[in-house]
């Protein structure tokens, strides 16, 4: 046999498992235009149904007028909130316990708000019909702004207040005022007050967190068809978490849930703004089982901006205490956090403010304390993680800075004020002041990796003698050096303390191995382009022996996939890539009783090894995963059913907590404000190494998203609720031009308690990014006094640091 | 983002055009690249129930480097005048600017005639024209004519062009020293912050002339006739290049927007034409 002569290494490079930069086995299709997006659905007899949208940020209606809309040719319905009230669907539940006008039930609270829905025979008679729909708006005080809406006597929700005005108790806790959402806090207050109090160093600083928004190229869109022959429905839809959508869609509307067939098809990007569900799904349904025909609902860009889920929009003010050699005492941070009209954040239901929790980042700080109140004011609902876990960017970017702003208070290098405090190897597992168990990490050795790297001492160099330069009169531009270090917390999560509407945050991983020894593997999760399909084949291939190659994988129809939470906030690798760890695991556990009964010999006499079993101590006797496969379809094995399949749902036991280091050198011109990314290095810790080209790949795409959000990528909004950003004229998406070269690097720190030690990646660079990139521009005016300027560093954001620093002369 | 319903019409030649432009009056436009037209229609900004496309018209194509000057016809594309070496020679300006507009995408589409036509002060090629004093020819049902560029805008969207006419080429006197087209914008595909085109021709070690325009500083471009004189004669020096920015920042009337207030956007059009004068002097 051929095998024999194979050497092992042959074999395992063969499986392309863990560990192997496999091409992508999604883009044959995708560089070829042959994906099958939500809007490539076509079915029989389809309609297109499409939003009347407020141009008022806060009005009460009185009246809606569909007639005229009615008569435009091809239009068939238009629905209004009378029309959904009857089915109790005119509001809907939120993933964070509140609840959300599915169309404006007497009043709008922001611009783009859902006021009716036209179903018409196709879109542009549909986008005709919008036009025909008359609306009369009677403009109300608009609160942009959430410190004067916690000021104000306009009450934005009616359902906040009771009878005499006085706020009710919301889904998180008592309301300080009928504008507040809730108030949620960790950590000590009274002994950090007091740490911080009695400190030698004390540096604060304000800080606000712009909203921006994660604009993934396909916006969001689903199709409903109810058949109503046999009662079911099938939603397809830009979905980051189907089986969820498909729970919630079944609570909400009665239809029992086996009658509910969702299915994500390839997605074009989520980065958070496809977890939550939005009233385009809930319109198309009811339109559905109306009007008995298929209905696809798909927005435009102007859409996906101005009204699905925001991003950020973090007012944060912190204090940091320490020693006057640097060791930190103390942290405190308060957050004010505009939600806007509803409070439609995607975050486990016993976090409202996500993971904020992690904000003592990589640093052995003994006490701290967090406490955030979340606000509604006349914007858009939302509050998703754009690329990260729950709230982490907020987190990491505030810690990151308040580094930086304790730096410049004690007058010492900031890297060298990180070095002191980071929390050492040997502390690990660490429990943080507020509450979370870190997992595993080496900071110090990825730190100096990093600095050694870019030659840090010599940039400081550099620095020094471009400062003397510019104060000579010899250069216009300054150099600036941006530091950051950060880790995340991932993979949610531990059913004990994670679930999103009562739905533990587990995941699950279903294997068949076919007769000839192929497979297919179904997940609970869905790719939007972070390669799954390729990824998890390659866990399975290291795990059973079987290469990746001969391996499918199908994820996001609920019908054929086993129950999971999706994905967002980096879960996938650490939840569902655990699960298919584990179901190979008991894939592997059967084939090892099925080889020792092919080989004659006890079942602890064999031993796997890469793509087979063979007997302890004589190599030459061997049976192979394809062996072993067919004959668990053509033996009768005492004892043994017939079949080759498993299933794993994992619980993990704790979050992953992925870090990195990463630097950034930039040249500002101080008199147009434009910045020039001379270098970019990451180094990034995310545990075992699935597939390194993936992983280069993550990283540039985060990094990118990272630039885009530090230099220029926010929802603005006038004094009147006006959405100034819109379009992708003014919503910043940089290109390939405004993308520098990425030096990537890493460290390999697998997490003890995964099966694989692996952390997750995606989100990472962006989390440690974006402050990288901000400290960068902070470092670069530090010289002539900066202590903090807030993202994103527009240009003229920044030519106003240079002007308020004096240095246009 | 879809326009209301409308007639398309695609004729061959320039008295088909013409034609429909008299029969549909005001509800009639010509569209060229459909570049910033087809997005303004997209918005529902701009309602053209009679859309006019100009693609199949003979004689409003083609690149003429002659010796006295250059002839862009209408429906020359951005690209076409990147590709052209003969005007890169002749006006190599016109590539710098055009390399500065957009992106490749949009520039294989829009065309140097909607874009003069236009009249957005967001658009680049206003300006440039002005600097080179470029000239407009406009074709209506029983006229044809020659406007400047420099007495073409009127206000934004509003220029000397008659509903009825069609612009059918740009000629431009061969420009003479060196040149510059300096822009700054936010990113690949965005407007001008501020920008500057300029042209500077050295006699004897002095400047002998020097044409001076700004875009998006002002609600139609701005020829800025001081800014120039205030060069003439100098050796370029920091007080002439003062005088110059002076004059220019006398001229500019910029409005607040996503790329940022009013000061800032004086302070830019300062440095950018700053920086314009030194390359163009560097070149002449
Ligand atoms: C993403 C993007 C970025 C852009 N960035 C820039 C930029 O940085 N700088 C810049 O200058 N432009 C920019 N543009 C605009 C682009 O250059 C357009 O193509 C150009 O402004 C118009 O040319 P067009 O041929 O597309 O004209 P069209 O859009 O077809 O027409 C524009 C207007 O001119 C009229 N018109 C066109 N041709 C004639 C004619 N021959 N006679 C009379 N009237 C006519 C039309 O009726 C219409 O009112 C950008 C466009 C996009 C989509």
């Amino acid at each position: 046999m051929k095998d024999e002569v194979e050497s092992r290494e042959d074999r395992v490079g063969k499986l392309k498992g863990l560990g192997c930069s496999r091409k992508r086995v999604e883009d044959a299709r995708f560089t070829q235009g042959k994906g099958n997006y939500v809007d490539d659905i076509k079915l029989d007899g389809m309609l297109f149904g499409d939003f009347v949208r407020s141009p008022y940020a806060h009005a009460r209606i009185t009246g809606i007028n569909i007639d005229a809309a009615l008569k435009v040719p091809g239009v068939l319905a238009v629905l209004t909130a009378k029309d959904l009230e009857p089915l109790g669907l005119h509001w809907m539940p939120t993933l964070a316990g509140d609840r959300q006008m599915v169309l404006a039930d007497g009043k709008v609270l922001f611009q783009g708000q859902e006021v009716a829905f036209v179903v018409a025979e196709d879109r542009y008679a549909a986008a005709d019909g919008i036009e025909a729909v008359e609306v009369e708006y009677e403009e109300l005080p608009v609160l942009v702004n959430p410190f004067e809406s916690l000021k104000s006597d306009v009450v934005l929700r009616e359902d906040t207040v009771d009878e005499d005005g006085a706020p009710k108790d919301g889904a998180h806790g008592p309301r300080k005022h009928h504008n507040h959402i809730f108030t949620w806090e960790a950590g000590d207050r009274d002994t950090t007050e007091q740490v911080i109090s009695e400190a030698e160093v004390v540096a604060e600083s304000d800080m606000y967190y712009h909203r921006t928004h994660p604009c993934p190229l396909e916006t969001c869109g689903c199709v409903a068809s109810m058949d109503k022959v046999n009662g079911k429905l099938t939603l397809w839809g830009t979905f980051q978490a189907p089986h969820a959508i498909r729970t919630v869609v079944s609570l909400i509307s009665g239809i029992e849930e086996h009658n509910i067939r969702v299915i994500s098809p390839d997605i074009g990007g989520g980065f958070g703004n496809k977890v939550g569900a939005y009233p385009g799904y809930v319109c198309s349904v009811v339109a559905s089982i109306v009007t008995g025909k298929p209905v696809k609902w798909i927005e435009d860009r102007m859409d996906n901006l101005m009204t699905t889920a925001f991003a950020r929009d973090y007012h944060m003010t912190g204090r940091i205490s320490a020693t006057k050699d640097g060791k930190i005492t103390g942290l405190h941070c308060h957050v004010t956090a505009d939600h806007g009209g509803f409070d439609a954040c995607a975050d486990p239901t016993k976090f409202p403010a996500g993971f904020m929790n992690i904000c003592t980042g990589s640093y052995d700080i003994p006490t701290a304390f967090l406490e955030v109140d979340g606000v509604y004011t006349n914007k858009a609902p939302g509050g998703v993680s754009y690329r990260c876990s729950f709230r982490v960017t907020e987190a990491v970017y505030f810690i990151e800075r308040m580094i930086e702003v304790l730096a410049i208070k004690l007058n010492m290098d900031a890297a060298e004020l990180r070095r002191i405090n980071f929390i050492r190897k040997e502390q690990f597992p660490y429990t943080a002041a507020l509450g979370w168990e870190y997992d595993s990490g080496d900071y110090h050795t990825a730190w100096e990796k990093a600095l050694k790297a870019v030659d840090y001492e010599g940039l400081r160099a550099e620095q020094a003698q471009r400062i003397e330069d510019f104060k000579a009169g010899k250069t216009r531009k300054l150099m600036g050096i941006g530091l950051s270090f950060f880790t995340e917390i991932v993979g949610a999560g531990p059913v004990k303390n994670c679930d999103i509407l009562g739905l533990g945050m587990f995941d699950s991983c279903e294997i068949r191995i076919h007769p000839t020894g192929s497979a297919i593997a179904r997940l609970g999760t869905i790719s939007q382009g972070q390669g799954h399909a390729t990824t998890f084949a390659q866990i399975l291939a290291s795990e059973i022996g079987l290469p990746a190659d001969s391996i499918t994988i199908e994820e996001g129809d609920t019908d054929t996939a086993p129950y999971g939470l999706g994905t967002y906030g980096s879960r996938s690798t650490p939840v569902a890539g655990a699960a298919t760890a584990m179901a190979g695991r008991k894939i592997r556990a059967k084939a090892q009783m099925i080889a020792a009964y092919l080989l004659e010999v006890h079942d602890d006499d064999v031993e796997f090894d890469v793509d087979r079993f063979v007997v302890k101590g004589a190599p030459e006797r061997f049976k192979t995963m394809k062996e072993i496969a067919f004959a668990a379809y053509n033996q009768a094995i005492p004892g043994i059913e017939p079949g080759l399949e498993a299933v794993s749902y994992y619980d993990p036991p704790n979050m992953t907590y992925p870090f990195g280091a990463y630097v950034c050198v930039m040249d500002i011109d101080v008199d147009t404000g434009v910045p020039e990314i001379r270098r970019f290095y990451a180094l990034d810790d995310c545990g075992t190494r699935i597939n390194p080209m993936i992983i280069e790949g993550q990283v540039h795409g985060g990094l990118t998203e990272a630039l885009a959000v530090a230099l220029g990528q926010e929802i603005a909004y006038d004094d009147m609720g006006n959405v100034k950003t819109g379009t992708l004229m003014d919503f910043f998406l940089p290109t390939a031009w405004e993308v520098p070269n990425y030096e990537t690097d890493h460290t390999v720190t697998p997490s003890p308690h995964h099966p694989i030690g692996a952390k997750g990646v995606g989100e990472s660079p962006h989390v440690g990014g974006v402050p990288c990139f901000s400290n960068a521009v902070q470092d670069a005016f530090r010289p002539f006094g900066n202590v903090h300027t807030n993202m994103p560093h527009d240009h003229w954001r920044i030519w106003k640091t240079a002007h308020d620093l004096g240095l246009h002369g | 983002m879809i326009p209301a319903s409308f007639e398309y019409y695609r004729p061959k030649d320039l008295d088909g055009v013409l034609a429909l432009l008299r029969d549909h009056g005001d509800d009639a436009r010509v569209m060229a690249g459909g570049h910033s037209l087809i997005p303004m229609m997209k918005l529902r900004m701009a309602e053209v129930p009679h859309l006019i496309d100009l693609q199949d018209v003979a004689g409003l194509r083609g690149i003429e480097v002659g010796a006295e000057g250059i002839r862009l016809g209408a429906m020359v594309t951005q690209s076409e005048i990147i590709a052209h070496d003969g005007l890169a020679q002749a006006a190599p300006i016109l590539r710098e600017a055009a390399l500065q507009i957009a992106d490749p995408q949009v520039r294989n589409m829009g065309t140097v005639g909607g874009n003069v036509a236009n009249g957005d002060p967001g658009n680049d090629m206003p300006g440039l024209m002005q600097c080179l004093d470029a000239a407009f020819t406009l074709v209506g049902p029983d006229s044809e004519r020659q406007v400047a560029a420099r007495d073409f805008y009127e206000a934004a969207y509003m220029t000397a062009r008659e509903d009825d006419e069609v612009l059918t080429a740009v000629t431009i006197p061969l420009p003479k020293g060196g040149h510059a087209y300096e822009k700054q914008k936010r990113k690949i595909g965005d407007y001008a912050t501020a920008a500057a085109a300029v042209q500077i021709l050295k006699e004897g070690g002095s400047c002998a002339s020097a044409s001076i325009a700004m875009t998006n500083l002002s609600d139609t471009p701005i020829f800025c006739e001081e800014a120039g004189a205030a060069l003439v004669g100098s050796t370029l020096d920091t007080a002439a290049l003062d005088a110059a920015v002076a004059a220019m920042q006398a001229a500019i009337d910029p409005s607040e927007d996503n790329r940022g207030p009013v000061d800032f956007k004086r302070h830019v059009a300062g440095v950018i034409l700053r920086r314009a004068i030194e390359r163009a002097w560097s070149r002449a």
